[in-house]
């Protein structure tokens, strides 16, 4: 078939003069996935996000490590303790420990109080032993991150204080990290599916098939989420275990999730099926399965990983309201929201404002993930002008 | 009198091989639904290609000139089978002189038939896949087509693109690393990988800077001496035209009005609308000033358009009989088509020879 | 006669993170009183830029680095400077639209499409024109679209801007620039989206109305059978710069810069033979981030002196003709590198 053709002698007028430099060389070749890094690079914010969001998933990986006590374990005589400060010198010395508490009952209020003992000094010691958990979910072990060397029990560590329960603060903030972060994911994950999977039919074969599923798309927007999510979660039955809820709350979020990557992926697939690329590779003789995976998918992914970025806070969000209204994950799952519960009650939270610690790496997290999709979506098209 | 530029040819063809044209197309229409309310009810039709006949000789250039909208690029694009034409026969002559019609070819069915015609795009930026190397975009008309090994291939995408004047060292760039023109150039090397004997170009210089538009120009007249390529070439400039068809074919509103070798539509146009258009041209001499003629109104709606003759609300020649009779396509003088009653009796104003007043 | 714009040595640039893109790197001209000013030029060589410099228009990150631009106004009161006025001061509103009217490349994107086109020819007549009672307005708006040969003009001033055909748009556009009778209009490319027969019929109205507005007018264009047509004087730009300017004739019939001559040469003829190979420039125009040193068309050049045209670069020196051309084979003028 390819019978060879006569080559035109290169003729000043035809060959075009090069003068390309190394850097422009490098940019001849670039791969898209190149060209939107560098173009990534210049979104300051978007680089400083993503470094955010790294650490907070590597808290998702080492939730135990970081732990320092079961979060579970509850001690009614340690209950609302307040953050323990860290001393890290001691007579000039770098040798990081905290005062062991003292537990006292007001004589006034009855309330019970601690008080640090500056005589007892516990130190702080790296890779201490606590409670036994499997890192990564495969090596059984019992060595976390950090922990006190040689203290009694009932002496503990309590960086972030403790709850009305006495479980510790900072242990339970690292697994609810773990539970709230993988949720968005997971949610995020299961909407992409959907969201591609029938905004690709919509866009791809139009007809009844799109008419149908744009109303699908419509009449779930359209119903306030709130009591859409509530009608669905009060459905879920209350015997059910701590990963049948996590579940099914990842589906109901997701339910609502996914229409907004729907459109995204049918407008691009509206749009690319009218290119001219896309025609020529047709008139080629390519097939539908090599147009769509070879021309069209390609040209959109790129700004699919921008719209789930910006769909993620969304699910973390609804993870966490719907636990703090009681009706996403219970006790004794750990989360976000479920956190958050126990600052529901205004005057507890006056009296310890420290239970609302889960708040901040709520709005830490929002952020990141809305600065990082935008540095995203700016890079996401790096053959725009 | 024959009634219609296919009929002369198709009595030749006949006879013999030899004459007959490579491309034919006869009485095509396209005719897009327009759809209006909640149940999408059908409530009338765009007639973009309303009757269009012609052929094409092989190693021939023949121009689609008209105005924006006129179905230049729906008549192109449905004899390329992007487009199923609502009526009509586009009959193909394969090398062994059968003529098929693509027409009524099944989709699925087309592949073999696609890679005798190919097509370059208007637009140099949109019509790479910016995400693709030229090795890739080049060198998938023929993956899809058998050419497995990557060797062959990237020898031969060598060879394409030194055939339109790049580089062959440029094959693991991707296309923002080149200009307009010479991303016109990857089009057409494109076109040409599976050694199509039909290239469509529907507006192939339009985009392109002055400077650039002569090189392309340039390099689709060298490549068909070359490679006998015959060449269906659709435009809006009639001086672009000029310097690379044989013969023109003048669209208005669906129709062709006029159809006549190059020189003759430029000297003795027979269509008042080839004249108006003519005219219009802007000539880059400032010594010269041409007489304009000034069309009035809009160019007919395509959905609506009006009795008889399309072109009598703005033509100054029009009669009685203009508004009530459609005319037919007929030859005026020998290979000379025109649609206008009066075609015979007037004598209209080319641009050729045209008197040079000083100002 | 007196000019009433002249534009020295302009240079507007884009800074970027990427690299300065030099837009407009040393435009010089000057426009007068009832004449058309043809600047001509292929994509990207700042045509429009240097209209949007005129009436302080440039977006960010661009900015006027350096030039200046002398506006002569109509009681032949002093000078005004416009680089120096700040770009949304009082006296720069008054000029855009009451003195310096421009028509846009994209005559679909220029209009609002929530509003009628009456509406926003209206607002832009009781813009300058306070006091008018909204009849009044009424009443301009629609003398105005008949002056610019809108048919049915009533009906058409409450038609949105996409029920309009591309002609009439263009049409409508002419007339909202009109609204105040500006002294110059700018029209940037008003005829390239257009077919030759509208363009025909929009060519003819600019100089119709010129003639009966005495106005001046700033053509933009790449089309050179437009100029052949319409224009008095000529700025040649490439790159940003000013090539050669002069009378229409000489620079069609005694072009002197070797780019005018080879661009000249390059254009298709409706006049020449038909199939004819048709001489080019060889190479194409350079990256903006990588202008080359010396004259900037250099590279492509037949004619390029070794040792000179690809080190200095050619000052814009006006020849003893009038004409003014930047080309090292004409005068040995240079711009001084700073
Ligand atoms: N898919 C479509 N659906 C409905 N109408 C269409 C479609 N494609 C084209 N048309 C209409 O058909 C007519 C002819 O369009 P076409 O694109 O063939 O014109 P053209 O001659 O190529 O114009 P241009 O010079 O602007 O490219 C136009 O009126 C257009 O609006
Ligand atoms: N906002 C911007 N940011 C950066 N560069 C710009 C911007 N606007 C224009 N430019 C650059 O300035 C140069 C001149 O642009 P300009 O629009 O004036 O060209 P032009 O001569 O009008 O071309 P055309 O014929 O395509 O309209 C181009 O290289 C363009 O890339
Ligand atoms: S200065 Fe030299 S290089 Fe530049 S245009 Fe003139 S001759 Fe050519
Ligand atoms: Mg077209
Ligand atoms: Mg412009």
């Amino acid at each position: 078939m390819a019978q060879s053709v006569p080559a035109i002698p290169t003729d000043p007028d035809h060959l075009v003069e090069d003068i390309a430099t190394d850097a422009e060389e490098r940019v001849s070749v670039a791969t898209q996935w190149q060209l939107m890094w560098w173009r990534f690079k210049q979104h300051r914010l978007g680089v400083f996000s993503g470094v955010v969001i790294v650490i907070f998933y590597l808290v998702v990986v080492f939730a135990d490590l970081l732990a320092y006590v079961d979060p579970a374990q509850s001690e009614a005589l340690r209950s609302l303790i307040a953050p323990q400060p860290i001393h890290w010198f001691d007579n000039g010395q770098f040798r990081p420990h905290v005062y062991a508490l003292a537990g006292k009952r007001d004589p006034l209020t009855f309330k019970r109080v601690y008080e640090p003992d500056p005589e007892r000094k516990i130190p702080i010691t790296l890779f201490a032993r606590g409670f036994e958990y499997k890192l990564l979910g495969m090596v059984p072990t019992d060595v976390h991150l950090i922990g006190l060397a040689g203290a009694p029990p009932e002496e503990g560590l309590y960086l972030l204080g403790t709850d009305l329960q006495g479980r510790d603060m900072w242990s339970r903030l690292m697994l609810g990290t773990r539970t709230s972060l993988t949720i968005g994911l997971l949610g995020v994950a299961i909407s992409l599916f959907l969201g591609v999977l029938l905004g690709g039919l919509s866009g791809l074969y139009g007809g009844w098939v799109d008419t149908l599923i744009q109303r699908i798309i419509e009449i779930t927007r359209s119903i306030p989420t709130i009591p859409l999510w509530m009608g669905l979660a009060a459905a879920v039955p209350n015997s059910w275990n701590v990963t049948q809820i996590y579940f099914s709350i990842t589906i109901i979020i997701s339910l609502i999730g996914w229409t907004e990557l729907g459109r995204v992926v049918r407008g691009r697939f509206l749009s690319l099926r009218e290119e001219d690329f896309v025609l020529a590779a047709e008139l080629a003789g390519a097939s539908q399965w090599r147009i769509i995976f070879r021309h069209m998918v390609p040209s959109f992914l790129s700004h699919i990983i921008a719209a789930t970025t910006l769909a993620l806070p969304a699910m973390i969000i609804s993870e966490t309201a719907l636990s703090f209204l009681g009706l996403g994950l219970r006790p004794p799952a750990v989360s976000w929201g479920v956190l958050l519960q126990d600052a529901q009650n205004v005057q507890s939270l006056a009296i310890s404002p420290w239970l609302l610690a889960a708040a901040i790496p709520v709005i830490i997290i929002i952020l990141a993930f809305n600065f990082l999709g935008d540095g995203l979506r700016d890079a996401a098209d790096p053959y725009g002008v | 009198m024959t009634s219609n530029p296919n009929s002369v040819h198709s009595n030749n063809s006949v006879n013999s091989v030899e004459n007959a044209p490579l491309l034919e197309v006869r009485g095509l229409k396209m005719h897009f639904p327009i759809r209006r309310g909640f149940l999408q009810r059908t409530v009338g039709h765009v007639r973009a290609v309303d009757d269009v006949n012609f052929f094409i000789q092989p190693g021939e250039t023949l121009a689609l000139v008209g105005e924006s909208g006129c179905g230049k690029t729906t008549t192109a694009r449905c004899i390329l089978r992007a487009l199923d034409p609502t009526a009509g026969e586009v009959l193909f002559r394969t090398d062994d002189g059968r003529a098929v019609n693509l027409a009524a070819i099944p989709r699925k069915q087309l592949r073999p038939w696609r890679q005798h015609m190919q097509m370059i795009f208007q637009d140099p930026y949109a019509s790479l896949n910016p995400r693709m190397t030229l090795a890739d975009i080049v060198g998938e008309p023929l993956l899809v087509n058998g050419m497995r090994d990557r060797q062959a291939r990237n020898d031969r995408v060598a060879e394409l693109l030194r055939l339109v004047g790049l580089r062959p060292e440029y094959m693991q760039r991707y296309p923002h690393a080149f200009s307009g023109g010479q991303r016109q150039r990857i089009g057409v090397a494109r076109a040409l990988a599976l050694n199509p004997s039909l290239v469509v170009a529907d507006e192939a210089v339009s985009a392109l800077d002055v400077s650039v538009q002569a090189q392309i120009l340039n390099l689709l007249m060298e490549l068909q001496e070359r490679l006998g390529l015959t060449y269906l070439f659709v435009a809006h400039d009639l001086s672009v035209v000029k310097h690379i068809s044989d013969r023109i074919a003048v669209m208005y509103v669906g129709k062709i009005v006029e159809l006549a070798p190059t020189r003759r539509v430029f000297s003795v146009p027979k269509h008042p609308y080839t004249e108006a258009l003519l005219s219009a041209v802007p000539i880059p001499n400032p010594r010269v000033h041409s007489q304009r003629i000034l069309l009035e109104g809009d160019v007919a709606d395509p959905s609506k358009p009006p009795p008889g003759c399309y072109f009598h609300p703005r033509c100054r020649y029009a009669v009685e009989r203009c508004r009530i009779e459609p005319p037919p396509l007929v030859e005026v003088e020998s290979g000379h088509y025109a649609a206008c009653h009066r075609a015979t009796e007037l004598t209209l104003r080319g641009v050729m020879g045209r008197e040079t007043g000083q100002n | 006669m007196e000019p009433i714009l002249t534009v020295d040595n302009l240079k507007t640039y884009f800074f970027q993170s990427e690299g300065t893109v030099k837009a407009v790197d040393g435009a010089s001209f000057e426009v007068y009183p009832g004449q058309t000013l043809g600047l001509v030029g292929e994509s990207g060589c700042g045509k429009s830029i240097t209209a949007r410099s005129i009436l302080r228009l440039v977006d960010k990150p661009g900015r006027i680095v350096d030039g200046s631009i002398q506006y002569y106004p109509a009681n032949g009161g002093q000078a005004l400077e416009l680089t120096e006025l700040p770009s949304d001061g009082a006296t720069m509103r008054e000029i855009r639209g009451k003195d310096i009217a421009l028509i846009f490349q994209e005559p679909m994107t220029s209009f609002s499409a929530h509003y009628s086109v009456g509406n926003q020819i209206m607002e832009a007549i009781r813009i300058h024109d306070r006091g008018l009672s909204q009849q009044a307005a009424r009443a301009r708006a629609v003398d105005l679209l008949r002056k610019t040969g809108v048919p049915m003009a009533e009906q058409r001033l409450d038609m949105y801007s996409f029920q309009l055909s591309g002609g009439l748009r263009q049409r409508v556009m002419i007339a909202m620039a009109l609204a105040c009778t500006p002294r110059i209009l700018i029209a940037d490319e008003p005829t390239t989206a257009l077919d030759v027969t509208t363009q025909a019929q929009i060519l003819a109205l600019l100089k119709d109305l010129q003639r009966s507005f005495g106005m001046a007018i700033i053509l933009i264009t790449h089309d050179m059978g437009v100029i052949a047509e319409m224009a008095d004087e000529v700025a040649v730009m490439y790159l940003g710069r000013v090539v050669e300017r002069g009378p229409v004739d000489q620079i069609f019939h005694a072009p002197r810069h070797p780019y005018t001559r080879a661009l000249l040469r390059s254009i298709p003829s409706i006049d020449g033979e038909p199939r004819t190979k048709l001489p080019t420039i060889r190479g194409s125009i350079p990256h903006p981030y990588s202008r080359p040193q010396g004259c900037p068309f250099h590279p492509r050049c037949l004619e390029r002196i070794a040792g000179v045209c690809d080190q200095h670069e050619p000052a814009l020196a006006r020849m003893a003709d009038g004409q003014a051309v930047a080309c090292f084979l004409h005068h040995r003028e240079e711009i001084r590198q700073n």
